[in-house]
């Protein structure tokens, strides 16, 4: 087997301001060439904080990162100056939940585009463009030559992600980090969005980290799903397993909170309590407070991310899969 | 009245001491007496106000009493520990009396531009429309003028004097006040809470009070601290042109315009009430930025 | 657990059980646009463009739609955060601020309404308990007795007082801070709540618990709602009637087991399948509608759906469909000429003839 294309090991990050917040713990991660991966997490699960930190976008001073970060043969970690910025938007590049904000509102969409294919090439201008703009067609920009030069504000949202998307692209990277690229659009445009992406990995062979707090979303995209929890992955597996055969009580408490028509008319069951604080992590499983099976045991030791064909696990008592059970 | 809430409430027996919880002004006053700079701002500036209000106590000569062949005495001379200044006053004195007029002229414009221009800002920005339009418009023909030139030109106006140019300066910090206040009221307006209070029936002067009011203070009292500074250094310009105070009084602005002519024969002197100035100001500047971060961490 | 039970306030039932608790017809709102200084027609962005609905008492009416298609001007012009340009209410039978109806401030008490931000619809600089109890107090009920109620309301969704009661806004989380909305509206004893996508800034996990809440307030205490939402799992989950929104109108209205059993309106049914499939061996190949939502000023002629509709015809552009009923339930209404075999469109359904 070829080396993976991503591998993050025993990735920890804490941010020291006022409060020590570990935003992530001993975070192990690897993604093969031309794999998807959804992140799925809620808010404080550490799955922005993931690919931010892939990205080196945190302030160095007042974080602290240990472990490994390897990327198509680099170490993260160790990057500096020109071959950070080659890196980032070469290597790797990033397409943000809030297209509007990610673009800057003074240039046009093309000269954006065009402008970040001269960053990281010795391209002349013209032929800059044309990329560019070949690049706003195959995200299917329509009337893609009059868009070139419309600004940010002048395109919906949904075009504005597919923009946004072009230019992540435009440099060809390997891996792509998309964080929660579809939650600020409308249902409709969503799954334009989604069925975009998915084309492109397929065209492209690039990897992904698909970040998304809605399982529906990383269903639509991902190969294998992560779920994350306070800073660690609880569960590691194919989609199908994930949503066939969750193992991890969260996964499964978050399956069955995510409502259909099949639970009309009677209660939700629903998670009780709410997600720890980063600031002052219980000493053992971080979900143990939450968690109807929690022992003794989960409430003293973090229970380590065991894997068994494939299935990946972080709990004392998963929950048994049906064949098993049987 | 907590009393009877207790009382009413009696099986709450597990629960350990009710969560302490820190209100807003206390958590901001922590936090700044943790900011290094905070602390060395205030004490500097403690230093002063305290030197200033304990003048005629403190102060180790009359700032009045001249004397023609102790003039210009370097500093450090027997007796005058900051020399003396071209009539032969004691320095020391003079600026510690100076400090009184200087920071009452640099306080108070702030003080009467916050208090009358929070009032309009809010009015404006509540009700908003047309009223808004009229009052920023008509603000904004005094926005048009440089602050100094505005200043010195009311000054002129009015007449010289002290308490004219207290008028003058409270003119100019106003349509900042204002403009501040209303920028923040707008935006307060538009949140969910003050639609919430609107959905319970309150009248609009009780959302002002209870919902408007709190959340707007904060930013135009940060604001407010910005000025003092300049308030101080414009005072100071209206005495040095003779629009503010008049002499001998003693005055840090009018001190370094009497000053003016020792400086070729002792430029220690003559800078000391300028150095005064520059001081109280970067301390005021310093501790309105800390107050500012402070404040700042309501999520 | 220490909650005072709570006793039904005398809830004034007026027009008896059959009577809808609210009637809104013809509702409109333009907003205008400025344009530049030169230009001499104004434009109008027709954000609520006629809107009639009805709610039955103890029901929620969900209403859905994209951003952009009027549901949370609906829910302000309702809650008359907003003056409507046009249009009129009728609540339990009585005519809102009409001659002899019932008066605007009694209104707002029967009418309350949670946020989707939770952050920005607490007041930052008061404790959770003042602002529940901020309402009944300007109301004229006595300091006490207000915090009394804000204590027994904080402790019924399922926040103790004792802890919670004297904290501020943010020390708490987004589920707490919701829960604490919710507890504001029931403070008036209010008999229609109008929830703008209260629950969708909640995590997923959180999400069901305010859900299951709002449930269980909703059967003890005989509320109205009216859920809107851009999640359809939620307001399946949630409704026994839905109401579609496209562009400031109402496409498509009906019990919501009809809404997502046997959807009549292209659009309707084009929203319904852009849900993700949840079933990776099933994933959406393809999307059922291209673009965006069009911009509400200056919406197309006719029907305004026609520009990204598959079955848009001729007739669409010239004549807007109407809101009529459909076979099988008069309560399931649409708006397409496909369901109307008078409208000349070539697909309309023939049966319908008979």
């Amino acid at each position: 087997m070829t080396a993976p294309l991503v591998s993050l090991q025993n990735l920890s990050v804490q941010f020291c301001g006022n409060r020590k917040a570990s935003a992530l713990n001993a975070v192990n991660i690897e993604l093969g060439a031309g794999e998807v991966l959804g992140l799925l997490g809620e808010s404080g699960s550490g799955k922005s904080v993931t690919l931010r930190t892939l990205l080196r976008l945190h302030p160095e001073r007042s974080t602290k990162i240990q472990g490994k970060i390897e990327v198509d043969g680099h170490d993260v970690l160790a990057l500096k100056g020109r071959a950070l910025d080659l890196y980032r938007g070469g290597t790797v590049s990033m397409v943000f939940q809030e297209p509007g904000l990610a673009f800057d509102p003074v240039y046009t969409i093309g000269q954006q585009i065009t402008e970040a294919i001269r960053a990281h090439g010795a391209v002349g201008e013209a032929a800059a463009r044309a990329q560019a703009l070949h690049m706003l067609e195959r995200v299917q920009i329509p009337q893609a030559r009059r868009r070139f030069d419309a600004y940010p504000h002048e395109l919906s949202g949904g075009m504005r992600q597919r923009a946004m998307i072009a230019l992540a692209l435009a440099c060809q990277p390997k891996l792509l980090l998309a964080d929660e690229p579809t939650t600020a659009l409308d249902a409709t445009v969503q799954i334009q969005v989604l069925l975009l992406l998915r084309e492109l990995q397929r065209e492209t062979g690039m990897s992904v980290i698909f970040v998304t707090h809605d399982i529906g979303a990383a269903v639509e995209v991902a190969d294998r799903i992560a779920v994350m929890y306070a800073g660690r992955i609880v569960e590691q597996a194919t989609v199908g397993d994930i949503v066939r055969t969750p193992r991890h009580p969260y996964t499964v408490g978050l399956l069955a909170a995510t409502v259909g028509a099949e639970h009309r008319g009677q209660p939700l069951q629903a998670v009780p309590g709410a997600p720890p604080d980063l600031a002052a992590l219980p000493p053992g499983c971080s979900f143990a407070p939450r968690c109807a099976h929690a022992s003794e045991r989960c409430r003293r030791e973090v229970p380590p991310l065991e894997s068994k064909g494939g299935h990946a696990v972080a709990c004392w008592h998963p929950a048994q899969p049906v064949a098993e059970a049987a | 009245m907590s009393a009877t809430l207790e009382l009413s409430l009696p099986a709450a027996a597990p629960v350990a001491a009710p969560a302490p919880s820190r209100s807003y002004w206390r958590v901001v006053g922590r936090q700044l007496r943790r900011d290094p700079m905070a602390l060395a701002a205030g004490l500097v500036l403690l230093l002063i106000i305290g030197a200033a209000v304990l003048a005629p106590w403190l102060a180790p000569a009359d700032p009045y009493k001249a004397s023609m062949l102790k003039r210009l005495l370097p500093i450090g001379s027997p007796g005058f520990l900051l020399g003396t200044d071209e009539l032969g006053r004691d320095m020391l004195s003079r600026l510690m009396h100076g400090g009184r007029l200087s920071l009452l002229m640099g306080v108070v414009p702030v003080l009467a531009a916050f208090g009358i221009g929070t009032a309009i800002g809010l009015l404006a920005g509540y009700v908003g429309g047309r009223l808004n339009m009229v009052i920023m418009r008509v603000l904004d023909v005094f926005y048009a003028f440089p602050s100094v030139l505005l200043a010195v030109a009311i000054s002129g106006a009015l007449g010289p004097g002290m308490s004219n140019s207290l008028i003058a300066l409270t003119l100019v910090f106003l349509p900042q006040v204002v403009r501040v206040a209303e920028s923040v009221t707008t935006q307060v307006r538009q949140l969910d809470y003050i639609e919430a209070a609107r959905m319970s029936g309150a009248s609009a002067f009780s959302i002002i009070r209870v919902h408007v009011l709190g959340n707007v203070l904060g930013p135009v009292f940060v604001y407010a601290t910005g000025l003092l500074s300049v308030s101080m250094i414009l005072a100071s310009g209206l005495s040095f042109l003779g629009l503010g105070v008049k002499p001998p009084e003693p005055e840090w602005g009018l001190m370094l315009n009497t000053l003016r002519s020792a400086i070729y024969v002792n430029p220690w002197i003559a800078a000391l009430p300028g150095a005064l100035i520059f001081v109280t100001s970067i301390a005021f500047n310093l501790l309105a930025d800390s107050v500012r971060s402070a404040m700042d961490i309501r999520r | 657990m220490n909650s005072a039970p709570h006793t039904p306030s005398p809830l004034h039932d007026r027009g008896g059980p059959a009577q809808p608790l609210l009637v809104v017809r013809n509702l409109k709102k333009h907003f205008p646009v400025r344009g530049g200084p030169l230009e001499r027609t104004k434009k109008f962005v027709h954000a609520v463009d006629g809107v009639s609905f009805s709610v039955p008492k103890g029901k929620t009416l969900g209403i859905v739609g994209e951003s952009g298609c009027g549901k949370s001007t609906t829910a302000r012009l309702i809650a008359r955060l907003m003056q409507a340009d046009s249009g009129s209410m009728v609540f339990d039978g009585e005519g809102v601020d009409e001659f002899g109806g019932i008066r605007l401030k009694e209104f707002r008490r029967s009418l309350q309404m949670v946020f989707q931000d939770s952050f920005a619809s607490l007041n930052p600089r008061l404790t959770i308990a003042e602002t529940i109890a901020y309402g009944p107090r300007v109301h004229g009920m006595p300091a006490a007795e207000a915090k009394r109620q804000a204590h027994d309301l904080l402790a019924r969704v399922g926040l103790a007082p004792e802890q919670f009661a004297s904290r501020y806004p943010h020390e708490l989380s987004g589920g707490q801070r919701q829960r604490v909305n919710i507890a504001r509206a029931l403070a008036f004893d209010p008999r229609l709540v109008i929830l703008d996508e209260a629950v969708a800034a909640l995590d997923k996990s959180v999400q069901a618990q305010v859900l299951n809440l709002l449930q269980e307030l909703k059967a003890e205490r005989q509320l109205t709602y009216l859920f809107i939402s851009h999640d359809l799992h939620v307001v399946h989950y949630i409704s026994d009637y839905v109401m579609v929104m496209y562009l400031g109108q109402v496409v498509e209205t009906g019990p919501v087991e009809r809404i997502y059993g046997q959807a009549a309106h292209p659009y309707t049914r084009a929203l319904l399948s852009a849900v993700p499939s949840m079933d990776p061996d099933r994933r959406t190949e393809s999307s059922p509608l291209a673009g965006d939502p069009p911009n509400p000023i200056n919406p197309p002629s006719g029907c305004r759906f026609r520009d990204r509709c598959p079955h848009a015809h001729p007739v669409c552009e010239a004549t807007s469909p109407a809101l009529i009923s459909l076979p099988g339930d008069p309560a399931h209404q649409a708006a397409c000429h496909l369901n109307d075999p008078a409208s000349g469109h070539p697909g309309a359904l023939p049966e319908t003839q008979a």
